[in-house]
């Protein structure tokens, strides 16, 4: 029988098998940043442990990084202490930084594929959940937790038990305007947040093909908001045209060698997958949530929907709390609903091309009276770019925030935060209680989306306007 | 990691499912780079409403949380295992858990219990009426018992192992070095290094 893409990168990973043990599993990327890391440096001290490959590790600021004054020290001495432990471990250990300032920092999942350091067919890890980011190139990639950070860093391998296979296939081409957000959230609305639970999703089907690689990070990202370990799409030329050239990526004879063997990387069509889920492309929209869980959206087009209509018990509970927490009363037109901040940035939409939709969207308009728009590139390079291109221009002119790299209000972290009771329509991948601020109310939104309704003041479409 | 055989003790009921990891501990907890004090920010947003669970004076010195399903999902965040311990818990009972929790939990000795939705909801029940019922947690037979009641939980033979005689990954990792070094030496030559 064949192999599924996910069962073939697993398998050429495995450093040793032996009944009645997990797998020991080599990783090829180990990606690193100030907040998950301080406890497991801390480890490997009082054990006298080196790490193992420092050359396969590579770590940079993001999580609690100010988008303003860089040059400055950062002003809450509890995350400037975070953030120079980094600085001391990366030292102590010979790992590779990339500090606030330099022009190599960004988000942790948004600097590993600018560098081409993650390429198809890898074992990629890092402890953020937002790891499986990097299956977009057929790597398998997952979060992890600081206990296993610990073990990464002295083994350079993971004990883990074979994750079952999901396909997710997206049948025929996207509608106009519907984009790569939109998709992978009608997909965890579909599955539900468990619906991924101990699976490697693939994305398969024309929808998913035709996406840009920015776009297919977007989709692998939000893999472990349906509650799955990892996402991954099989590498084709577009994966290959976008590693050609970077820094990292093979060259010369090993760039063909690389090739042959990503060209490998592909479920064979004698496969078969744990779980399968076919959506038909078609009948996608604009889509985004009403709740306090990713799998709470719906088309832009609907209403907030009547707890008293989920048939399930626990899932009517979890929405009348969610519309009380989120200040909402059923039978209100998503479109109605009006935000105070609206946030483009983060590791689902915070690349070259999220800011394009966004400026595409504002040029020779201006943000709403009273709504405050954060615009934060995902690394600095994506922010020299966009500045290049005169991005930075059209979304300053329209009366929006053009800020530094970093992960910012996505998780609030940082001094970017909503305050008690204010809502936001957000790039982001997370809606929970307080996500982006205590007290907070987040609506999750794709780039073109933002855009909108940052325009109109209310949730809104570019074909709104 | 402290080893884990049985707990009996008293347990909280929380009646709510997605519980995640934000919810827990949220990030401003995050920013400490030692591993504790966590205990002052499990659930610090929910805490600061007076009929929270965790504030009822009837559920004091309970070990056991029972909650709703998909418990502990969104965010890789450890720090939500170390306040669940730091606060005194040892066992999480739900009927469903967050992949990277639940994975996390086992590394630190506190035991994610996965039983039925209509098994918690009665456990769930009968504590809100006695606060004061014990209830068993078995590794060993695999077994959650109360006065009444019998729930057997599935867990893998080696974690099973590895909980109950508290071993940390690491050292086990270290005795198949040579393994890891013959696997190393055979790599595609091309891969990527980050120097």
């Amino acid at each position: 029988m064949g192999r599924t893409l996910a069962e073939k990168v697993y398998d050429a990973h495995v450093v040793r098998r032996a009944e009645g043990e997990p797998d020991l599993l080599y990783i090829d990327l180990h990606l690193v940043h100030e907040v998950t890391s301080p406890q497991a440096f801390d480890g490997l001290r009082m054990a006298g442990r080196p790490v193992r490959r420092p050359d396969l590790t590579i770590a940079t600021e993001d999580h609690n990084v100010p988008t303003t004054d860089l040059l400055k020290p950062i002003a809450d001495p509890v995350s400037r202490t975070q953030v120079e432990t980094l600085r001391k471990n990366c030292s102590d250990f010979g790992i590779r930084l990339h500090p606030m300032g330099d022009d190599g920092q960004g988000i942790v999942h948004v600097i590993g594929p600018q560098l081409g350091l993650t390429q198809p067919g890898m074992t990629v890890v890092c402890g953020d959940s937002h790891t499986s980011t990097h299956g977009a190139f057929g790597a398998l990639a997952f979060g992890i937790g600081t206990s296993e950070v610990e073990h990464v860093l002295a083994t350079q391998t993971l004990p883990q038990t074979k994750p079952k296979t999901m396909a997710v296939t997206v049948e025929g081409a996207l509608p106009e305007g519907v984009t790569a957000k939109d998709l992978i959230l009608a997909v965890i609305a579909r599955i539900g947040t468990g619906g991924g639970q101990g699976h490697i999703i693939e994305y398969r089907g024309e929808a998913v093909r035709s996406l840009s690689m920015e776009g297919r990070m977007t989709v692998c990202n939000m893999s472990i908001e349906a509650g799955a370990r990892a996402g991954m799409i099989a590498p084709d030329e577009t994966t290959f045209a976008y590693l050609k050239g970077r820094p990292h990526a093979p060259s010369g004879a090993d760039w063909d060698r690389a090739v042959e063997y990503w060209t490998s990387l592909r479920t064979d069509d004698d496969a078969v997958f744990d779980k399968e889920v076919v959506i038909d492309a078609a009948e996608l929209t604009p889509f985004v949530t009403w709740g306090t869980n990713p799998g709470q959206g719906l088309p832009l087009g609907d209403s907030v929907p009547d707890p008293a209509s989920f048939d399930d018990p626990v899932e009517r509970q979890s929405a009348e709390r969610a519309l009380e927490y989120m200040g909402l009363t059923a039978g209100t037109p998503l479109r109605d609903i009006a935000v105070d901040t609206v946030f483009v940035g983060s590791c689902t939409n915070g690349r070259i091309e999220d800011l394009r939709a966004v400026a595409g969207v504002l040029r020779d308009r201006k943000v709403a009276d009273g709504v405050r728009m954060l615009v934060v590139p995902g690394s600095m390079k994506v922010k020299k770019q966009a500045e290049e291109e005169g991005l930075d221009e059209v979304i300053s002119a329209a009366g929006a925030e053009w800020r530094e790299a970093g992960c910012s209000m996505c998780l609030a972290m940082n001094p970017d935060k909503l305050t008690p009771g204010e809502r936001s329509a957000s790039t982001s991948n997370r809606n929970f209680e307080g996500r982006q601020g205590p007290g907070g109310r987040t609506h999750l939104v794709s780039p073109a989306v933002a855009a909108a309704t940052a325009v109109t003041g209310r949730l809104a479409a570019p074909a709104d306007l | 990691m402290e080893a884990f055989t049985t707990y009996t003790g008293r347990a909280v009921p929380l009646r709510r499912s997605n519980v995640d990891t934000d919810q827990i501990i949220p990030a401003v907890w995050l920013k400490q780079v030692s591993r504790t004090g966590f205990d002052k920010g499990l659930f610090s947003a929910w805490r600061e409403d007076p009929e929270f669970v965790l504030n009822q004076p009837r559920y004091d010195g309970a070990g056991i949380l029972v909650a709703g399903p998909d418990f502990g999902t969104g965010s890789s965040r450890e720090h939500a295992v170390w306040a669940l311990q730091q606060y005194g818990f040892r066992v999480v009972i739900a009927p469903r858990f967050g992949d990277i929790f639940r994975n996390n939990s086992t590394k630190m000795g506190l035991l994610p219990v996965v039983i039925p939705g209509e098994q918690v909801d009665e456990l769930q029940t009968r504590i809100e009426k006695d606060p004061t019922l014990e209830i068993t947690v078995d590794l060993a037979s695999r077994e959650v018992r109360w006065d009444g009641g019998t729930a057997s939980f599935e867990i893998d033979d080696y974690t099973r192992w590895r909980l109950m005689e508290g071993l940390d990954d690491i050292g086990l990792t270290l005795r198949h070095a040579d393994a890891v070094s013959e696997y190393e030496a055979a790599r595609r030559d091309w891969l990527p290094t980050t120097v």
